[in-house]
């Protein structure tokens, strides 16, 4: 299936966790998603043992530990912001290794940290075993809206075709001896992505003169039908459901 | 006495002004019998695409009529006339919209209706016509230029058309892949109209040429008598590739 076409995120290998149907998949990230936002911060706990379920779902997937850490550092950016909050935020300031830091600002950036680490942790994990194509026909399945699942689809049919245009007309820039150094050169550099946005948007309207040819009304044709068993949904709803047991624990006991 | 088999497509008096006012067809009258292979040559702007467009109902609204095996292309008839005509466009990046190339031959026979194991057998049987069997699950992005084009032809065969309309189908391809493409054309038991500047391969291919200028139909005969017209030739704009002579080629069969 789909040789030389793995998506960089997407590791290729037979598994438990690859053979679900990808409907089954998103459903039960989506849920653990929501039960670990919705556990309260200072059951400390919980996060440990959520971690240890993603990290039992790693192994049956045979996803390299390592593999899944370094692709955490997607969230590096994003997590910034939580690491400055100890230090801005107000209220009662503890010491810790010689500097002052704001208690309800520790907890906020755990809260962060912790929700936001899972989070990702789980997509990843989705990410790397499910093909990108896959991922697609689960969100049709799921009954997203049609329109933006086109739109997605077309994004990935397409990413490829446009970046190699941008590619070609850089060679072609530079060809003339163009080389973009500083602000003065902006505006060749606008002028460019304004001929791209032109050419994608003849294409897109060539490209629906081909689908309209071929009988297209406006709706994709169902093609390929994902279904699941009643047993793959259990399999897949095992990641979510242990983790409510976990959450509704850590409600009780805080 | 059972009726003659009507012709897989006939125009007539088919007038069209595009919104801006720009004439591009005054009148073409062109009639293409069953399995027969036609070329249509003009020299850029003579509005051979805009008559393309015509064949499938994409464009309309002027005067005169077409019929596909028949059928008058109008709008209560769009989704049979679509099915009937398979228009194979110059680019084949711009054809193969789906995330993978049994995807895209399942569109068209998807959107009539098929499913299931006869979706799948129509997919298989496509791809085999055009020798591209082992690639059913490729992203078309990885696939050669020549490759991308007998896929492009495949999605449109997939749905059994009355006639197969190639603009250009030689044009970007490396000589093998002119080649190939045409074994494949000639393999075909389907009626071909094939919009082209390569001469050559008009010579190889389709028996029938006509002429297409400023939106007429200038000349319709044997491909070989055309090519050898050489008034008529200059005074459409076509030429003929350094060193060619048509009177010199043997054709196949």
């Amino acid at each position: 299936m789909g040789a030389g076409h793995a998506h960089k995120l997407y590791r290729h290998a037979r598994s438990p966790v690859h053979a679900l149907p990808p409907h089954c998949k998103i459903a039960a990230v989506f849920c653990f998603v929501l039960v670990v936002v919705a556990t309260p911060r200072e059951a400390l706990w919980a996060f440990g043992l959520y971690a240890l379920l993603l990290a039992v779902v790693t192994a049956a997937a045979r996803v390299p530990a390592a593999f899944l850490l370094r692709r955490l550092l997607i969230e590096v950016p994003f997590v910034a912001f939580a690491v400055l909050l100890p230090f801005v935020a107000q209220g009662e300031r503890v010491t810790v290794w010689g500097l002052s830091l704001s208690e309800s600002g520790l907890w906020g950036a755990w809260n962060i940290l912790a929700k936001g680490t899972l989070g990702v942790a789980a997509s990843v994990l989705l990410a790397s075993t499910t093909e990108l194509r896959a991922l697609l026909l689960g969100l049709q399945r799921l009954r997203m809206p049609p329109l933006l699942v086109q739109i997605a689809s077309f994004m990935i049919r397409y990413g490829d075709v446009v970046t190699d245009e941008m590619r070609r007309m850089r060679i072609a820039r530079e060809s003339r001896g163009f080389t973009a150094r500083g602000v003065r050169h902006w505006k060749v550099l606008a002028t460019s992505a304004g001929a791209l946005f032109i050419r994608s948007y003849e294409r897109g309207e060539r490209v629906h003169l081909a689908m309209v040819s071929r009988g297209y009304t406006g709706t994709m044709p169902v093609i390929d039908e994902v279904t699941a068993t009643r047993a793959q949904w259990t399999y897949a709803a095992a990641l979510p459901l242990a983790a409510l047991a976990v959450c509704l624990t850590g409600w009780m006991l805080t | 006495m059972t009726p003659a088999t009507p012709p897989s497509l006939e125009v007539s008096g088919l007038a069209f002004a595009y919104p801006d006012g720009h004439q591009a067809l005054f009148g073409v009258e062109l009639s293409v019998g069953r399995g027969e292979r036609v070329a249509l040559l003009g020299p850029n702007g003579a509005g051979k695409t805009t008559l393309v467009l015509h064949l499938n109902g994409i464009l309309g609204g002027g005067a005169g009529s077409v019929r596909v095996a028949g059928l008058p292309v109008d709008k209560r008839h769009l989704a049979e006339i679509r099915r009937r005509v398979g228009i194979v466009f110059q680019d084949p990046d711009d054809q193969l919209f789906m995330p993978t190339v049994r995807e895209d031959v399942a569109f068209g026979p998807a959107a009539a209706g098929l499913r299931g194991a006869e979706l799948a057998a129509c997919v298989d049987r496509a791809l085999a016509r055009v020798g591209m069997s082992g690639y059913a699950d490729r992203p078309p992005h990885h696939l050669s230029f020549g490759q991308r084009r007998r896929v492009a032809v495949a999605t449109v065969l997939a749905m059994e058309p009355e006639i197969l309309v190639l603009d250009e189908p030689s044009s970007n391809l490396d000589p093998a892949s002119r080649r190939e493409l045409a074994d494949i054309l000639r393999s075909l038991d389907v009626t071909v109209l094939m919009v082209t500047h390569d001469l050559p391969y008009a010579l190889e291919l389709c028996e029938r040429s006509v002429v297409l200028s400023d939106g007429v139909i200038a000349a319709d005969g044997p491909t070989r008598e055309l090519l050898c017209d050489e008034e008529l030739m200059a005074a459409h704009r076509l030429e003929l590739p350094f060193g060619f002579d048509p009177r010199s080629v043997a054709l196949r069969g």
